[in-house]
């Protein structure tokens, strides 16, 4: 099981069964608007507050994977979810709708492979036939809460990532078919003295570095074992400087190494250096990615999502932001 | 002609000093907002203000510097009225139809419109 120094493998190889994304309206005017599931029209789902509208976004998420996978949520074992807003009630407040077992989760926008990861685990050593697991953010709340709301109209330097509006969710079973779950390496808190919140790409990339070469180092590969190895959100600033540090230390980075981040919205959507929240590298890899998976167009992915793990209080005391990465391994076999 | 001149440039120059702040100085945009009311409260304590807007016009009294020195103005001309509590009476003397009117414009939008996120 362990591998190394922190990296799991999974010798049962859990299966993903099904997964679904569900995004806004500025997600749909991305190029991947037909990889999600649903999106909806307005930003307010119908609700009367934009937290309600995240909550509702992660509940549709989660009824849609469950019924892709031909199953009904009592047959769902255990709940792994986090988010971005405080006390993660997006993923509660799901987890009440859904009346399953539940594990709540924050690692920001790390999160989402950190449930899949742990999802894993648990299904890996029996302990479970299916897990759901998955993550979610909403630009209104989110920005509301680590930045300042939209409606003030602050003004954001060009180092500023935009927080998606979406929701990603799958489901691991021990039997079945899809993409399997082999490996996970799980990353440790990497602070470089970075305290910008408009600014997360750069404090994140010397944590998802840490992480990559941990993943490599214990599992004896290189960028050439992978078809793709996606990061989660470090955007034009961040990825450059990932590049950077691993070439430093002996790592190439090649094509295949790309961002989530930098996916999810087109070069004419005015998201400044790109995409972030705990539902863009969720929604990313559970449609998009998953997708190309399924269709064979790639056999072994390695999806490292980062985390900016600061507060809003921590910020305030002008603390400098520790960062996180986790990285898991999806393929076809 | 002159006067739009003036005020193109000494409103930009405000406004550049706003950017700088917020761009260089990494101060918040309340900060930065807060700083520069602070900064023309000052200057019409020593009496620059005034000359500003008869040489600039518009280009003094719309940036937010110009809310400054009204706050200061008005406590200066009821101190010298009504002495010491002339003051604290007079900040909102001259401002008064700005605050107002920011609050019952704003109570009047937000009947009508809804954030669009």
């Amino acid at each position: 099981m362990l591998h190394g120094h922190q990296t799991w493998e999974f010798h049962n190889k859990p299966y993903i069964l099904s997964s679904a994304a569900v995004g806004g309206p500025f997600e749909g005017k991305g190029p991947l608007a037909n990889d999600f599931d649903i999106l909806h029209g307005d930003t307010w789902l119908g609700q009367d507050s934009f937290e309600k509208a995240e909550k509702k976004l992660f509940e549709q998420a989660c009824e849609k994977a469950i019924e892709k996978a031909g199953l009904k949520k009592e047959d769902i074992q255990f709940f792994l979810a986090g988010d971005l807003l405080n006390q993660i009630i997006s993923s509660s407040f799901t987890a009440r709708t859904l009346s399953v077992p539940y594990l709540g989760l924050f690692g920001a926008c790390s999160t989402s492979m950190e449930a899949l990861a742990l999802g894993a685990l648990i299904v890996n050593s029996h302990s479970a036939e299916h897990v759901l697991c998955g993550a979610v953010s909403h630009n209104s709340s989110v920005e509301k809460q680590f930045r300042y709301p939209t409606e003030y109209g602050g003004q954001k330097p060009p180092t500023a990532q935009w927080t998606a509006t979406a929701a990603g969710v799958a489901v691991l079973g021990k039997t079945g078919t899809g993409p399997r779950v082999t490996a996970a390496t799980i990353g440790r808190v990497v602070d470089m003295g970075l305290s910008d919140p408009f600014n997360m790409g750069a404090a994140m990339a010397p944590a998802a570095v840490d992480t990559i070469e941990a993943h490599f180092r214990d599992l004896g590969r290189t960028f050439d074992d992978y078809d793709l190895v996606a990061t989660g959100d470090l955007a034009k600033v961040g990825l450059p400087i990932a590049k950077d540090l691993l070439e430093k230390h002996g790592f190439k980075a090649p094509d295949h190494f790309v961002d989530c981040g930098m996916m999810i919205y087109g070069k004419d959507q005015p998201v400044i250096a790109g995409a972030s929240g705990a539902g863009c590298s969720a929604a990313v890899t559970y449609g998009h990615i998953l997708n190309r998976l399924r269709r064979g167009e790639l056999k072994r992915v390695l999806i490292v999502a980062t985390g900016a793990l600061l507060s809003p209080l921590s910020f305030q005391q002008k603390e400098s932001i520790p960062c996180i990465a986790h990285g898991v391994v999806i393929e076809n076999i | 002609m002159q006067i739009y001149f003036w005020a193109f440039v000494v409103g930009g120059l405000i406004c550049v000093i706003g950017q700088l702040l917020f761009d260089v100085a990494k101060l918040t945009p309340a900060h930065t907002m807060s700083t520069l009311v602070v900064a023309g409260a000052i200057l019409d304590g020593f009496g620059l203000y005034e000359p500003l807007i008869d040489f600039a016009g518009a280009g003094a009294t719309v940036p937010i510097t110009s809310f400054g020195n009204a706050l200061v103005h008005g406590a200066m001309a009821e101190a010298e009225q009504h002495g010491l509590v002339g003051i604290i009476t007079g900040i909102f003397e001259v401002t008064s139809a700005g605050i107002s009117a920011a609050i019952i414009f704003g109570f009047l939008a937000s009947l009508v419109f809804k954030p669009k996120g």
